[in-house]
Formats: C-alpha cells, sequence, structure tokens
C-alpha cells in the first residue's frame, strides 16, 4: 500500500524531502533558545555583565533563521501535500478511464467518487502532517531530551521516566478509545442511514401512521449511540489532566532536586529554567506525537480505498496488432458463455450460437435476469467472453482495435446518461466533428428533432447534470441520435424507448429501416410492438436461447414469445405509458 | 457498505461546498447558549468553576518560580545553608496546588463529556422528532441531501464547538486575565512590552488569515467543480466507454486537477505559515523579555529579580498560546454558527397541524343493533365523532366511501394542478385514474390522505368532512402501495410487519400470500429473516413491489390508493404482481392510478385526467362508446401494435 501511493509522489519528491528537512531546522533554532536564556542569566544576570546579554542578542538571529525555516516548511509542505493530492488523484481518473465494465461493476459509482474526493483529502491532510509533524515531534522530543541530559543527566532523567510514563499511559488510551471509536463511528453510521432511509421513505411512514414508532426507534438508538460517544469520550478525556499531572510532577522534582543541587553548586539557576523550558517541549511533543498517530492511523481505511482503485487492472485491453477496419456489420456467436465472475459459479450466457447478417434487425425478447444486456454487451466488447468466440465483420472482437470496435458497434445503454453541457456537444459526444447538419440528420432520424426544434434555444439548450431537465422520453431520444452520429456497422438499442410513447417508438423503427438499412439493428425491448416487426426475434430465457425466428414463426413455435405476445395484446400491456408525450 | 460512506466520509465534518454566511450569528448564539443552558447549566456552571481553580492552580505554579528562586535557592547559596525543610514545605504547598487544579481539570474534562454528548444526543432527537412531525411538503420542497446534512454535518460541527471551543475560549479568556495580572504585578515594562509583541502576532496573523481566506475560497470553488466532474463522470463511465471519451476525459480533468491543486497548494501555504510566525515571533519575544528583564534584574530597577524574570518568561510563553487559541477557535465558532443557523431552521419548521377530532375505534354491535365502541379489536371499525354542540358523541360505521365536492389544489397558492374535481367511490368500487404524465393522477391521492390540504371545495370520508378526522386515523384507514416501493433496513418479516406492528407470524405469512410474496421469500436464503438493506437492493423491483404490496395487506385497510408500477418488470413478474394486486383490492373502495389495460378495463369507474379536470368519466365501454380522450389513448396502442 505504501509503495503504491508513495509511488504517487513523483516531481514533489524535492518538496517532501526539503519539507521534513526545514521542520527539524526549525526545532534546532528552537531548541537553541532555552539555551541562550540560560546563557544569559548564568553569565549576564548573575555576574553582572551586561556585554554578556548584547553578545547574546546577536542569537536573535537564531529566532530569525527559525522563523524563516518554519515558513520554507510550511510552503514546500503545503506543494508537497497538494501535488501528491493532486497525483493521487490523476492516477486514480486515469486508471478509472481504462476500466472495462466488469472493473466499473466492481466500484458502486458513489464509492468511486467518495474515493477520489474525501479519502485523497484525507490523505493530503495525513501526508502533510506526515511530513512536518512526524518529523517535528520525534525531532524536537529528541533534541529537548538530549540538551537536557547535557544539562543535567540526573535531573534529566525524571523526564525520560514521565516521557516512558506518560507514552505508555497514552498508548493505553489511544488502544482503548479507538476501539470504542470504530464501534462509534459505525453506530453513527446505521444511524444516519436510518435517517436517510425515513427521509425518503416519508411518505410511507406517514401513510401507515408510524411516526411515533420511528420516534422510538430513532430515540433507542441515539440513546446506545449517547452511551459509546460517552463511553470513547470519556477514555480520552483523561489525557488533558494526565498532562497536566506530568508537567506538575516533573516541575516539582525539578524544583526540589534542582533547588538541592543549585545549593549544591551541581546546578545554575540558569540551567534549572532552561530544564523547566524543556519539561514543556517535550511533555508537548509527546502529546503531539499521540494525536498524529491516531489521525494517521484514521486515514488507514482511506488510504487502502485509493490503493484499491489505484492497483485495480483493466482486464480488457486493446491487443497487440490491433485490426482497425470493421469489414461489415455480421455477428456470429459461436458456443459464446460468459460470467460476470471467474470464480462464480452462475453462468449468465450458456453455449450461445447466433448467426446474424449484415443489415438485418434483429429483435431481443426475454425476462429480467435472462441476460440481454449481456449478449449484446458482449459485441462491442465491453465484457469479454469467458468461452467461445464471437465474431463481428468475420473478426474476433478480441482482434479489434477497443476504439474501432466500439465506434462501429454502437450501443445504447439500458441506464444511459446525458452529461452537463449543451444538446449539440452531447450529440457530438458520438462524432466530435459532426456538423450541425449531421447532428439534425441524426436527431431527426431518433424522432428527437420535434421537441428539440420547440425549445427556445434549439440545439444550443443547456442539458443539466444527469439530464434532468429532459423527460424520460426525450432523454432516450437524445441518447439514440448521440449513437446515431458514430455512423456504426451494428447499432444496438439496450429497451432504449421504453419511455418513449408507442406512436414515436414506431417511428424511430420506420426511420431506421428507411435511412440506414444496411446497418445491423439489434432492439432489446419489453413491448412486443417494439419487436415484431425485425426480421428475425431472439427469445433468450434464463441465459439460453429458447428461439430465433420471425413474429408468425415463433407465435406457433415458441410458447413464452407466445405468452408475452398474448398477455401484452389482451390485457396486460401498458395503457398510457408516457402516452401523453411527444 | 460503500454507498453509506458518502454520508459520512471521514472528511465530512468539514463539509465540501463554502458555508453561507450566517444571517445574525449573535442571534444563533444566543439561542444556543439558551438551549445549553437550559439543559445543563448546572454543569456548564460547575466546568467555569473547574476551570478558574485549574488555571489559578497553574498560575501560582509558575509564581511559584519567582519564590523559588528568590526566597529559597538565592538566599541559600548565599549563606551556604544546607537546611531544606522550610524548601520541601512550600514545595509541598505548591504540590497541593497542583493537586488541586489537576482534580479540577479532570472534573471538567469529565463533566464536558457528558455535557457534549447529552447535548448531541437531545439535539438529534429533537430534529428528528421535530422532522417527523413536519408535514410530507416539507419533505417535497427540501432535497434530501440537504436534510440528511443537518444529521452528518452540522451537528458534528456543534460537537467542536460544545467540547472544544466554548471551554476552550473560557479557559483562554481566564489564562490571560490571571497572566496579564500576574505580569503587572511582577513588572510593568516588560507586560508593555509583551503586549506589544503580542500586537504585532495578532496583525501578522490577520494578514495571513486575510490572504490564506482568498485562497481557501478559491479552492472551494475549485474543488466544487471537481468534485461536480468526477460525480458526473463516474456516473456515465459506462457511457464514456461506450464512446471512446477516455482521453477527452482525462484532458478535462487535468485542467480543473490542476487548477484545485495551485488553490488549494496556495491555500495550505498561507495556512501552514500562520503557526511557525507565531511561534517565531512568540519566540522572539521571548528573547527580548529575557534581554530587558536581564538588564533591569542586573540593575534591579523597581526591585526587579532574577527569579522575577523566571516566572515573567514563563508568564510570556503562557500568554502566548491562549491568544493564538482564541483566534484558532473563532474560526470553529463561526463555522458551528452556520450549522446551529440550519438546524434552527430545521426546528423553526412549522409541523403538520391536525384539528381533527373524529377517532377510529373499534366498534362492535350492541343489544339494539346498533354501534358500539369495543375495548378488544373485533375487525369492525368505527369513526367516533363528539358533537361540541350538542355534546353527544355519534358512531358511523367505517366503510370507505369517499367523495370529492369541487375539490381545487396547488401546491402553491398561484398555480392550481386540480380544477373542480368531482367524484364519488361507494364502498368496494375500483376507480382508475389515467392520463398523460403531469395531468394530475399522483396530486388526487395526495389529497385523500390529506398529505397535501386542498385550496377549495370538499372532501368526505364515509359522509365526514375528512378535516375534521384525526389525521393519524384517517391514514390507518387508507392503505397505500406506491410506485417507489420504499422497504426498511429491517429483516423481511419486519418490513411486512411494518403495517401491523403486532402482527403474528401467521398474519405476516398470511399478508404474504395474499401478496403472491410467500413464495419468493421462502427461496431467500434466511427466508423471512432475510435482512433487506439499502432500500431493498438485494431484491428485484417485482419482489420489492410484493412485499410492498404485503405490508399494505396486513394492515387490511378498508380503502387503498395504489400507484402502479410503470417501470419494466418483465412479463412474468408483472403477471404475479397484477395478481397480488387483484387480491389485495377485492371488496376494498381503491383508487388506482393505472398504467396497465388489465387494471383500466376491470374498474367501476374510470376518470381520464387531463390539465387537472376529469373531462371523461365512465365504464370502459362507455369511453370507447364516447370515442373521446380515452379513446384516443386506447387505440394509440392499437395503432402502434398494428
Amino acid at each position: 500500500m505504501i509503495k503504491t501511493l508513495g509511488g504517487q509522489i513523483k516531481e514533489y519528491k524535492r518538496d517532501s524531502f526539503l519539507t521534513p528537512i526545514f521542520m527539524i531546522l526549525e526545532v534546532v533554532m528552537e531548541m537553541i533558545i532555552p539555551l541562550l536564556m540560560a546563557s544569559i542569566i548564568d553569565d549576564g544576570v548573575n555576574k553582572g555583565d551586561i556585554h554578556h546579554i548584547y553578545m547574546v542578542g546577536i542569537w536573535m538571529a537564531a529566532a530569525a533563521f527559525g522563523l524563516f525555516c518554519g515558513v520554507m516548511g510550511g510552503k514546500y509542505g503545503a506543494s508537497a501535500s497538494t501535488g501528491f493530492a493532486r497525483n493521487l488523484r490523476k492516477a486514480m481518473f486515469e486508471n478509472i478511464q481504462t476500466f472495462s465494465f466488469s472493473n466499473i461493476d466492481k466500484f458502486s459509482t458513489a464509492s468511486l467518487v467518495t474515493r477520489m474526493t474525501t479519502d485523497v483529502t484525507n490523505l493530503q491532510n495525513s501526508y502533510q502532517m506526515l511530513l512536518r509533524m512526524c518529523v517535528r515531534a520525534p525531532f524536537s522530543l529528541v533534541i529537548a531530551m538530549i540538551m537536557s541530559f547535557s544539562v543535567n543527566a540526573k535531573l534529566a532523567s525524571i523526564y525520560l521516566a514521565a516521557v516512558i510514563g506518560l507514552g505508555l499511559v497514552l498508548a493505553l488510551i489511544i488502544w482503548k478509545a479507538m476501539k470504542y471509536f470504530t464501534e462509534m463511528f459505525h453506530k453513527y453510521d446505521d444511524l444516519n442511514a436510518s435517517v436517510q432511509e425515513n427521509v425518503s421513505a416519508i411518505r410511507v411512514v406517514k401513510a401507515f401512521v408510524r411516526e411515533e414508532y420511528e420516534k422510538e426507534r430513532f430515540r433507542k438508538a441515539n440513546e446506545a449511540l449517547y452511551y459509546l460517544g460517552k463511553r470513547a469520550e470519556r477514555i480520552v478525556s483523561f489525557n488533558m489532566p494526565l498532562m497536566m499531572f506530568t508537567v506538575y510532577s516533573c516541575i516539582l522534582g525539578i524544583s526540589w532536586l534542582g533547588a538541592r543541587m543549585i545549593v549544591q553548586s551541581a546546578l545554575t539557576t540558569g540551567e534549572l529554567m532552561m530544564l523547566l523550558t524543556y519539561c514543556m517541549n517535550i511533555l508537548m511533543s509527546l502529546m503531539m506525537l499521540s494525536m498524529v498517530f491516531v489521525m494517521l492511523s484514521m486515514s488507514v481505511a482511506s488510504a487502502e480505498r485509493v490503493t484499491e482503485v489505484l492497483r485495480e487492472k483493466a482486464d480488457i485491453v486493446n491487443p497487440e496488432h490491433p485490426i482497425y477496419e470493421v469489414k461489415d456489420g455480421s455477428i456470429v456467436f459461436d458456443h459464446v458463455s460468459f460470467q460476470y465472475k471467474k470464480s462464480s459459479e452462475k453462468q449468465v450466457l450458456k453455449d450461445i450460437n447466433l448467426s446474424i447478417k449484415a443489415g438485418e434487425t434483429i429483435g431481443i425478447l426475454g425476462g429480467t435476469g435472462s441476460s440481454k444486456s449481456s449478449l449484446v454487451n458482449l459485441i462491442s466488447r465491453l465484457y469479454d467472453v469467458t468461452e467461445g468466440s464471437l465474431k463481428v465483420g468475420g473478426r474476433d472482437v478480441r482482434e479489434y482495435d477497443l476504439e474501432t470496435i466500439r465506434n462501429e458497434v454502437s450501443v445504447v445503454l439500458q441506464q444511459n446518461v446525458l452529461f452537463s453541457g449543451t444538446i449539440l456537444e452531447n450529440l457530438r459526444w458520438g462524432n466530435k466533428e459532426a456538423t450541425l447538419e449531421e447532428c439534425k440528420r441524426a436527431c431527426a432520424l431518433a424522432c428527437a428533432d420535434e421537441f428539440i426544434e420547440k425549445m427556445p434555444e434549439g440545439y444550443d439548450t443547456y442539458i443539466e447534470q444527469g439530464g434532468t431537465n429532459v423527460s424520460g422520453g426525450q432523454k432516450q431520444r437524445l441518447c439514440i441520435a448521440r449513437a446515431l452520429l458514430k455512423k456504426p456497422k451494428i447499432l444496438i438499442l439496450d429497451d432504449s424507448t421504453s419511455a418513449v410513447d408507442t406512436a414515436t417508438d414506431a417511428r424511430i423503427r420506420e426511420a431506421f429501416a428507411r435511412e440506414i438499412p444496411d446497418t445491423t439493428k439489434l432492439i432489446i425491448a419489453q413491448r412486443i410492438s417494439s419487436v415484431q416487426n425485425s426480421d428475425r426475434i431472439l427469445v433468450l430465457d434464463n441465459g439460453e436461447i429458447s428461439g430465433f425466428d420471425t413474429h408468425e414463426a415463433l407465435l406457433k413455435t415458441n410458447a413464452i414469445y407466445k405468452e408475452v405476445y398474448e398477455s401484452q395484446t389482451n390485457v396486460g400491456g401498458d395503457f398510457d405509458e408516457n402516452g401523453g408525450e411527444a | 457498505m460503500e454507498g453509506k460512506k458518502t454520508m459520512r466520509g471521514p472528511g465530512g465534518r468539514r463539509g465540501m461546498g463554502p458555508r453561507p454566511k450566517v444571517e445574525n450569528p449573535g442571534l444563533i448564539l444566543r439561542r444556543l447558549f439558551h438551549y445549553i443552558m437550559s439543559k445543563y447549566g448546572i454543569h456548564f456552571g460547575v466546568v467555569i468553576v473547574c476551570i478558574i481553580v485549574s488555571v489559578l492552580a497553574n498560575v501560582q505554579g509558575t509564581m511559584f518560580m519567582q519564590t523559588l528562586i528568590d526566597v529559597y535557592v538565592l538566599p541559600m547559596l548565599r549563606e551556604g545553608s544546607k537546611d531544606f525543610t522550610a524548601l520541601g514545605a512550600a514545595i509541598l504547598r505548591v504540590a497541593s496546588f497542583y493537586g488541586v487544579g489537576v482534580l479540577a481539570a479532570l472534573a471538567q474534562s469529565q463533566i464536558m463529556v457528558y455535557v457534549t454528548q447529552g447535548v448531541l444526543k437531545e439535539l438529534r432527537n429533537d430534529v428528528f422528532l421535530h422532522m417527523q412531525d413536519l408535514p410530507v411538503k416539507y419533505f417535497d420542497t427540501h432535497a434530501h441531501g440537504d436534510i440528511m446534512s443537518v444529521y452528518t454535518n452540522d451537528i458534528d460541527t456543534l460537537r467542536q464547538m460544545v467540547s472544544q471551543s466554548i471551554p476552550q475560549l473560557i479557559n483562554s479568556g481566564i489564562t490571560i486575565g490571571s497572566v496579564l495580572f500576574c505580569m503587572i504585578k511582577l513588572n510593568v515594562p516588560l507586560t508593555v512590552l509583551t503586549l506589544l509583541m503580542v500586537g504585532v502576532m495578532l496583525v501578522c496573523s490577520k494578514k495571513l488569515a486575510g490572504l490564506s481566506s482568498k485562497y481557501f475560497l478559491a479552492q472551494q470553488k475549485a474543488l466544487g467543480a471537481e468534485n461536480g466532474f468526477i460525480e458526473e463522470m463516474m456516473q456515465g463511465q459506462k457511457v464514456v466507454k461506450v464512446f471512446c471519451h477516455e482521453e477527452e476525459n482525462i484532458r478535462r480533468f487535468n485542467e480543473l486537477n490542476d487548477a484545485l491543486c495551485d488553490s488549494a497548494n496556495q491555500a495550505n501555504k498561507f495556512a501552514n505559515v500562520t503557526m511557525p510566525v507565531n511561534a517565531q515571533i512568540g519566540n522572539i519575544s521571548y528573547v527580548i523579555i529575557a534581554i530587558v528583564g536581564g538588564i533591569l534584574a542586573i540593575n534591579g530597577v523597581g526591585g526587579f529579580t532574577l527569579g522575577g524574570l523566571a516566572s515573567f518568561l514563563t508568564f510570556n510563553k503562557s500568554f502566548n498560546m491562549p491568544i493564538n487559541q482564541v483566534s484558532q477557535q473563532i474560526n470553529f465558532i463561526v463555522m458551528a454558527m452556520a450549522g446551529a443557523q440550519r438546524i434552527f431552521t430545521l426546528l423553526d419548521e412549522k409541523p403538520e397541524v391536525d384539528e381533527g377530532y373524529v377517532t377510529l375505534v373499534n366498534a362492535a354491535c350492541d343489544e339494539e343493533g346498533g354501534l358500539c365502541e369495543s375495548e378488544k379489536r373485533t375487525g369492525m371499525w368505527a369513526w367516533k365523532h363528539y358533537h361540541k354542540a350538542e355534546g353527544t358523541t355519534t358512531y358511523k360505521k367505517l366503510e370507505g366511501d369517499v367523495e370529492f365536492l369541487g375539490v381545487d389544489f396547488g401546491y402553491d397558492e398561484k398555480k392550481m394542478v386540480l380544477h373542480d374535481i368531482k367524484m364519488f367511490a361507494t364502498p368496494g368500487q375500483k376507480i382508475a385514474f389515467v392520463g398523460s404524465t403531469g395531468a394530475g393522477k399522483t396530486t388526487i391521492t395526495n389529497l385523500i390522505n390529506r398529505f397535501y390540504d386542498i385550496q377549495d371545495g370538499k372532501i368526505r370520508y364515509d359522509g365526514i368532512n375528512i378535516n375534521k378526522i384525526k389525521k393519524g386515523d384517517l391514514r390507518r384507514s387508507l392503505g397505500m402501495v406506491l410506485q417507489d416501493t420504499h422497504l426498511f433496513t429491517a429483516t423481511v418479516r419486519d418490513n411486512i410487519r411494518y403495517g401491523k406492528l403486532d402482527a403474528t407470524e401467521e398474519e405476516v405469512i398470511a399478508a404474504a400470500k395474499l401478496a403472491n410474496a410467500h413464495e419468493f421469500i421462502r427461496r431467500l436464503p434466511q427466508g423471512y429473516d432475510t435482512v433487506l438493506t439499502g432500500d431493498g437492493a438485494n431484491l428485484s423491483q417485482g419482489q420489492r413491489q410484493l412485499l410492498a404490496i404485503a405490508r399494505a395487506a396486513i394492515a387490511d385497510p378498508p380503502v387503498l390508493i395504489l400507484d402502479e408500477a410503470t417501470s419494466s418488470i418483465d412479463t412474468r413478474t408483472e403477471k404475479i404482481v397484477q395478481e397480488g394486486m387483484d387480491k389485495l383490492m377485492k371488496g376494498r373502495t381503491t383508487f388506482v392510478i393505472a398504467h396497465r389495460l388489465s387494471t383500466v378495463k376491470n374498474s367501476d369507474c374510470i376518470m381520464v385526467l387531463e390539465q387537472g379536470r376529469i373531462i371523461e368519466r365512465g365504464s370502459h365501454d362507455e369511453l370507447i362508446e364516447e370515442r373521446g380522450r380515452y379513446y384516443q389513448l386506447y387505440t394509440g396502442n392499437k395503432v402502434a401494435e398494428g
């Protein structure tokens, strides 16, 4: 994990190296100051030597140098940590871009977003702390300790004992508290999750008059959280008094022993005061160190999540000598089997054999879970077949250049997305160089031109993120138009007209037949009306081909097809599905 | 599991977007203060006393430096005395003060934990309890993310403030005061010098804070832009793949990423610099005091001694620290105020009012065949209607007769969505609403259960104006199956039981069987004990719907409101769902927003809605005969098929 993350420091190695150096120098300067003071008191004040005091004034330069080092440390620390975060985000984003569909399926969208934002921010803060505090705190502890020992080993050993004692107790506190805190955070997440659920299901809550019930449930969960929180925080709250206790004990011990030594002339007054100043330095550093430790250990989870994304290897890559041209839109499935995970036992597609000629229109029908989407996703190599071979234009899809095959096989996904930007910009995802005329033609084919032209700004209308300002049917038609702009040899519509009313749906299919007759068209649909005019209809059932023939033939031979047909034409069909739209 | 992380990521505490300006921070602070004081006033009093004690203990310890050197060490050194009893006694005295100080600090921190966790708990309770009483309108008009952030961010920033900032501020205040007092007592000129250096420190911090906040704003903006882009692209990642848009995306991402890195670098730089600058100004101040104090001590100006210098130097250090802390804590408080403002806004939302007084009671027939109230659950229900004017109580059997009289409604006063709706449903009838999206179908169902109140007209339920019925009782008598099923994180059994909390195992299974859900539940790994998470994410759409039907079935309401699913469930599952719905509707008055032909055809009466008006009504055959909008909708479907 450290290796993977460390590899992203790259051009910020120099800054990452300089930061701790400056921090150390700053600490050294800070440690010199009590030394100076001892000299002022012993050689200056006690001996009444005013000149010595002025001499020491030169040492003020030390403070100035310390300031310089501190500022430089801050500067390099900032650039090293923000640069590190930048590289992390860049590496993650670039890696995600290489992900295949199965890589994407592994991570949920929300989790990828969190990993790229919150987690990286956490790492940025931790890295900065690591560079600045992690070096500074132990260094200041060690230097102050060495100084103390060089002044008076006997008295300094009190500090050593205090550091060891306090360190052990702090470790114990952290260890105990961490356990409770982890538990508390889990409970906290659960509580928030249940509030979230409650907010989105408020209609159900109110319809069943369960407000009081929910309140009671919340009260109980909240009470549990309260007890956990109290327990965790109570342990941590021992930190401050404990620290005070240690500091006071040291001060008293040093005062008592120190005073005796001064009287016996084994110590000077200045040295005593120096020791007292180091006392604060040592114990504060220890405290700081424990805090840094807690914060770093909290960011381990973030580091793991980021590493996971960085280490994920794309499982579909370009072949070594790719083919850049697809001859025609013919498709052949040759004993194709497919499963989403190598380890899972469930075969999504079982021994599929199919042969589709270029320019054919194929309807695909089947229940949920019958693997319709899986079947078509193999064609543009969004997933790789597990067994067998899949040929497009006579060549195995794995031989083509990825970009070539995906441009020639244009898929309109079931869960489709428009991006923020104008309609024209969205359309040009299909073809960067498309002229306005070409865009308009594609929209006409997809029956999208009618509503676009009614919009006040036409093709320059701005689409909000997620396409929230267009209706479901309009969105689907825009997605079809976008896919058409690729001028593909094979066009696949994966349930892409479900929100389009039946009449428009029919018009789109007519336009396809008329305008792009040479393109092979695969249409997945729930509505029988969407597929019944296809050249042939593929009926899938549970990952296997149940029938592949014309409408008329299937009606006679295929039980599933017949059942669906009858249920939809008699009493089971959609009545008004967005009938009023368009 | 990952989904939850977005709501409260480890860094969620700091909120991503720029915070809105607080309108009246003084007022909010006062209100917050009042909130805490009314519950933990005494505790806070004790805490303040504890803080004073521990600060004073600390200060007296520092003052002891002077005594130690001037009264004991130096004279003993001069006299060569070896008698340490007096010194020992003095140290013991200081030790006992220190001991009291540590105990006070211990008490303070323990009480503060109690107060902090208590305040958080009470706040969460208050917010949630209040939220439950808010009308549906509140949830429809506020983004759920914003509501959630009150729980995840705002209450959390208050924790910081209550547990850290407030005690810290009190501590700093008392420390500054008492240290200043001691310093003046020790030496006035040196105090003036120290204050001068503090002034320099404050000016520098303010300059740096100004610079840094400018860049922090820029950073927030860049962060927002980049997060937006990441979110959009992660959501559309599959589309990006299909369109081979990876290169283009990386290019755009790099631009945003570099901009963020730049502004973050600047912002962090200035923030990082503040600490060493203050520390070194503190050190310079320390050195200056050492030199000037040294000169004063040598010349014995104003009776200043070496011991005095020792104490003063320590005070100098302990004076700078709280000043830095105060400026830090003020930042936290400003942030917490923004959070508190949002919390109070939520608490100030007006709850749903319920002036209804007609209640639903268990009923039984008395000897004369009339209705009377029953203690037991009889399966028969009656409306208990108390007439104020006459002082009498009448009972009316719950039947499920619903009547709309000239109802007008709009979500806001200006824009009416429904106009002059008239309709009636006698017990057991099935009324279907059809019409295009936005015609007002869903709106009507929101009115019967009073999720929203009508602007004009009347809705009668068993002859009683629904405004007179207690909302809870009204809703209990209505069953609802919505398109969005909304299941809860709990077992399948508990989810079904949501409709009737005291349902027996038999009742749960009976309801599941009625809804056609029993079969699939049995096949789940743990059957009825299978725990559903994330709104039933481990179930298919159809299965979720079956559970929602079972949930309504177990409540056994006389009136049903159904919103059929339009989403593409496959034909077979749909058939099962349809059967479940049909069984549920049997013998109940049903209002259904229909999407399936079969539902429409089987209805007693079909209401065709358009732009908020009922334009046609009648049975399927009558409407076909009429050749109006319904005919158009119906045959439009046919045309497309042919």
